[in-house]
């Protein structure tokens, strides 16, 4: 019989939605920047320095979100921060999936000599402390963007192909595989027909969390001075200045610091709301 | 020679003990051969040699399979894989595992018959939806467009059943097909089968633990014990009067529906040292 499963209609999920909206908001923020930031992110006015934000006392109008010890405007500087962390996400995120599921899968599937080269080179790359390793390769890379992007590749590509190469394997033992190589079909197209899609909802999951992940590597190394010029708003840059004068201005290091966060945290429920949705099985 | 015929077929875990040892058996076309022993004793591992599935750990170290006169052991793999795929099906052991979970059950039937045939989509879905109507599937078109989730198990095997035979192979190896269903379903599933086979005439290497089934579906059975075929018989002559002391164990030993609350009989230790004694020759044998 068939049974009911199929016609269930799952919730669309709270978490889901909100997920979304806050990383819509980010994405238009981002895009639109220049014609939304009320002021010039990198505009210094010495007058105007630690100014608190509008429900304090002594705020000044037009300084939404206050100012820093260098009078630039906080709201702002988030707003184009939002930049560079989405871009990182996305794109570090998104290259660092498709090189370590690859990876991953051919390993957990093909086996073999592959899967121990994998394997032994996974090993052998989590033996590195990930921090210092990132801030080993940009010293020598030097700072800017594409270095932050290729760190985080480098060291995170492994979280992907362990993953998945477990759950490649256990996908390899089903007998639907052995039924599909008795049709004939060979090695490498029972991987992408078959492996693949029963992969891709793990995988999807760990992406999400990678461009959160990614989004706090390129904060450490913003903290750390080694992300991109200084100048340019960083949300890490804005909480390592912002640390500094914590007691006289708070919200230096509080408004970047909770943009962060919600970021991180929406980019993990937005996973985890996605497989909800549309893993066939809910496994 | 039978259409299919395994010639003294070896094989072993890399590096550790032997599985098969020399097994030999003929299935003529149109016949069906019941595989019967306890777990372990190899009549899987026969199955899957034939259909060239075998676990990368084990190893085949010697004979030969001979498929429609060919030795697929002495063929270059991907040949093997053709002529495997052309002629021969497998009937999985659990229903649940053997269909993708994220595809539509048409494509995974229609495969088959695009890949193997060449056939044009559209026709191979015909034949599709012809084929889960013969299984005794109600609403083929609405099971077409199911995920194989939505459906019970007895209903995916129905749906294996009908794709094994759907590019109308020479040869169906079924592992254990009713193993993993209830009892009721069972019963129906095994008609299926024999319905299947007799309508197509479909040779059919039937591997089963359960000498019941093999009485109501098989004409020719071997008994394997630690990778060797201790008897080969008719069926009929078999439950008549078994020739091998194991195999007559193994028969005393099944439980018999007529008095369903009588204990159930062992395989008697000292017909187990006897035949354990017979492998333990062989192997002495084989490398002496």
């Amino acid at each position: 019989m068939l049974d009911g499963r199929g016609q269930v209609k799952r919730r669309a999920g709270l978490r889901l939605w909100l997920s979304a909206g806050w990383l819509g908001l980010l994405v238009i923020v981002a895009v639109f920047a220049p014609w939304i930031a009320p002021k010039d992110p990198l505009a210094q006015d010495l007058f105007l320095g630690r100014l608190p934000p509008f429900w304090v006392n002594g705020a000044e109008p037009g300084y939404l979100l206050g100012t820093d010890s260098l009078g630039r405007d906080v709201l702002s500087r988030i707003i184009f921060g939002a930049r560079i962390a989405l871009a990182v996400a996305l794109v570090a995120g998104t290259v660092t999936c498709v090189i370590g599921a690859m990876l991953g899968l051919m390993a957990g599937f093909l086996r073999g000599w592959v899967d121990l080269v994998i394997s032994r080179l996974i090993d052998i790359w989590m033996a590195f402390p990930p921090v210092l390793f990132s801030i080993l390769l940009i010293a020598v890379l030097g700072p800017g963007l594409m270095s932050i992007i290729i760190a985080i590749v480098v060291i995170d590509w492994t979280r992907f192909a362990r993953v998945v190469r477990a759950e490649a394997m256990a996908q390899g033992a089903m007998d639907y595989v052995a039924s599909a190589r008795v049709v004939g079909r060979g090695r490498v197209g029972t991987m992408w027909r078959e492996i693949l899609p029963n992969v891709l909802p793990t995988i999807v999951v760990l992406l999400t969390l990678e461009m959160g992940i990614a989004v706090i590597v390129e904060a450490i190394l913003s903290f750390v001075n080694l992300s991109i010029a200084t100048d340019d708003p960083t949300w890490g840059g804005m909480i390592a200045e912002g640390r500094t004068s914590v007691y006289q201005a708070w919200w230096v290091l509080v408004f970047p610091l909770v943009t962060l966060f919600l970021t991180v945290l929406a980019f993990s429920q937005l996973g985890e709301g996605l497989k909800d949705r549309f893993d066939p099985v809910l496994r | 020679m039978s259409f299919l015929s395994v010639r003294n077929l070896s094989a072993r875990v890399k590096g550790g003990p032997a599985l098969l040892r020399r097994v030999s058996l003929d299935v003529a076309a149109g016949e069906v051969r019941g595989l019967v022993g306890e777990s372990g004793a190899g009549k899987s591992m026969i199955g899957k040699a034939v259909l060239g599935i075998l676990p990368n750990a084990v190893q085949v170290t010697g004979g030969e399979i001979w498929l429609d006169g060919v030795d697929l052991l002495a063929l270059p793999v991907a040949e093997r894989r053709r002529r495997i795929g052309a002629m021969a099906a497998l009937i999985p052991q659990d229903p649940l595992t053997a269909l993708n979970p994220s595809r539509r059950i048409g494509g995974q039937i229609t495969d088959r018959l695009v890949d193997i045939l060449g056939w044009a989509r559209a026709r191979a879905e015909a034949r599709a939806l012809e084929l889960l109507a013969e299984v005794q599937i109600a609403d083929p078109a609405r099971v077409m467009r199911a995920y194989p989730h939505e459906l019970s198990g007895g209903m995916r095997q129905r749906i294996l059943i009908a794709s094994a035979f759907a590019a109308e192979p020479k040869l169906i190896v079924a592992d254990e097909p009713t193993t993993a269903l209830d009892v009721t379903v069972q019963k129906q599933i095994l008609k299926l089968i024999a319905g299947m086979q007799a309508k197509h005439g479909t040779a059919l290497l039937f591997v089963t633990h359960d000498l019941g089934v093999v009485s109501k579906v098989c004409q020719r059975l071997s008994v394997l014990y630690g990778g060797m075929v201790v008897e080969d018989a008719a069926v009929r002559d078999f439950f008549a009067a078994p020739r091998h002391a194991y195999s007559a164990a193994l028969l005393a030993a099944t439980p018999k529906y007529t008095d369903p609350m009588a204990s159930l009989t062992p395989v008697p230790e000292a017909v187990i040292a006897a035949v354990q004694a017979e492998v333990a020759a062989y192997d002495g044998g084989a490398h002496g």
